[in-house]
């Protein structure tokens, strides 16, 4: 009970301070955006082959614009040192963790839900058919790329190269989550109902987020404390 | 009864450095030390290990009793480092309410309250920490870290760059507290304004303790003459 408290506790703080700033959110919201309207004119959004790289097209954009909110995680508490001021509260590294993914899982999936729709009036495609399946695999891989991204901005807060090596270190490890993604999303998008083959994809992601999230978890404590 | 503050053969490593050298003192409950020594001693680096922000390499630091990372002794130690660790985005009363529901106080609104009151920062209790004056900042910092009733203080330089307002503030706060039992230690350069209040001092010189013992009236007379006597002035 005391720990979901303070799961809450830093979720709350670090949505609070982001609304106040934006930083992150118009830095993330504008690059999806902009990349969007570049695809548009680089890929014929009418032709079939388009059609089939939608669910590859989309991911590029989430992932490429979720590290930019995923950068500031722990940046943000670099002012005023107030990560000591975490550190030394008596909450654990694993609640302090956990609140600070699920406010970047709600950031990045508002700049995913708010790009979607755009997506869809630029590649004239009707998006919302499955809209339920969607969202699920948009949660499960949003959590996943939360988890690594936030535990490797952990690692990376103190290096002056931070913005280079977190999409370094997070890509790499994202690709089962981003790879299934991809191919359950295109087949969604077109209207096809999660069954058969896209179940297995979905079955990946869940494993993934479980096996991340442990990891991240437990390892949490010795990234922030040494 | 264990003593308040403890290091047993405590050291630490940056690379093949040594910055501590096998540290062992105890700080018995309602006594305050003083470390005192030049830049780059290792005295950060000790209040460091004794705030939980970092793990000794060797030996061990017990707050009360317990790791200094474990959750009892977090909730007893109050900590004032080089930075304020208060949020700029948000007003001084979200800062210290959201401090006070993670050390988990019961009514978390008066807490904060009270502490703004205290610290004369009540007249701008909705303004955004961005907007402040240093001193505000400063006084504001020293809420944060008394806000909980700590019975353990872990203080890093807490007079450096304070305005007359702050450290009169801070050493009323510190009076009281010794007063009420707590234990100090505090880390300091500013020599006449932490002998004044400390009962104990240590000198550290290149990462150990040069000179551990009570406070005298000689230091007291002579701030400086600690470090005379090991060739350091």
């Amino acid at each position: 009970m005391e720990f979901a408290r303070h799961v809450a506790i830093i979720l709350r703080k670090d949505l609070r301070s982001e609304l106040r700033s934006k930083e992150a959110i118009n830095a993330s919201l504008s690059f999806a955006l902009v990349i969007l309207l570049l695809f548009n004119f680089a890929f014929d959004p009418s032709a079939d082959e388009t059609r089939e790289m939608t669910g590859g097209l989309l991911w590029i954009v989430f992932a490429f614009a979720g590290t930019l909110i995923l950068n500031r995680s722990f940046v943000r508490e670099l002012p005023n040192d107030c990560l000591d001021g975490l550190i030394a509260a008596p909450i654990s590294s694993a609640a302090l963790f956990l609140g600070k993914a699920g406010a970047n899982f709600v950031l990045v999936m508002a700049v995913e839900l708010i790009s979607l729709p755009i997506f869809g009036i630029f590649y004239n495609v009707r998006w919302a058919q499955q809209a339920w399946s969607l969202l699920l695999v948009l949660a499960l891989t949003t959590w996943g790329l939360t988890v690594i991204g936030t535990i490797f901005s952990a690692l990376t807060v103190n290096l002056r190269i931070r913005e280079l090596m977190l999409p370094i270190l997070v890509y790499p490890i994202m690709i089962p989550a981003l790879l299934g993604a991809m191919e359950v999303t295109g087949p969604l998008i077109a209207g096809k109902a999660l069954d058969g083959d896209l179940l297995t994809w979905v079955r990946l992601l869940v494993a993934f987020d479980i096996i991340f999230t442990a990891l991240s978890v437990s390892l949490i404590d010795t990234v922030l404390v040494g | 009864m264990p003593a308040a503050v403890e290091c047993a053969g405590v050291w630490k490593f940056y690379g093949d450095f040594p910055a501590l050298r096998d540290i062992s003192f105890e700080v018995p409950e309602g006594r305050c030390l003083a470390l005192i020594g030049r830049n780059g001693a290792g005295k950060t680096t000790l209040l460091r290990i004794l705030g939980g922000f970092s793990r000794p390499g060797r030996g061990e630091a017990r707050i009360l009793g317990s790791s200094p990372r474990e959750t009892q002794a977090r909730r007893r130690i109050g900590y004032l480092g080089h930075g304020i660790s208060i949020y700029d985005e948000l007003s001084a009363l979200e800062n210290l309410r959201l401090f006070a529901e993670m050390y988990g106080l019961r009514d978390a609104n008066a807490a904060a309250t009270g502490w703004l009151e205290r610290t004369g920062l009540s007249h701008v209790k909705d303004g955004l920490v961005r907007e402040f004056s240093r001193g505000m900042r400063q006084r504001l910092a020293v809420a944060r870290a008394f806000l909980h009733g700590p019975t353990v203080l872990l203080l890093d330089e807490p007079f450096t760059a304070l305005d007359d307002r702050a450290i009169a503030l801070l050493q009323s706060l510190l009076a009281d507290a010794l007063r009420e039992g707590s234990t100090i230690v505090m880390s300091t350069h500013q020599l006449r304004e932490a002998l004044e209040l400390a009962t104990d001092v240590a000198l550290i010189q290149r990462g150990s303790v040069a000179h551990r013992g009570p406070r005298t009236a000689e230091m007291l007379a002579d701030p400086g003459w600690l470090y005379r006597q090991y060739a350091e002035g």
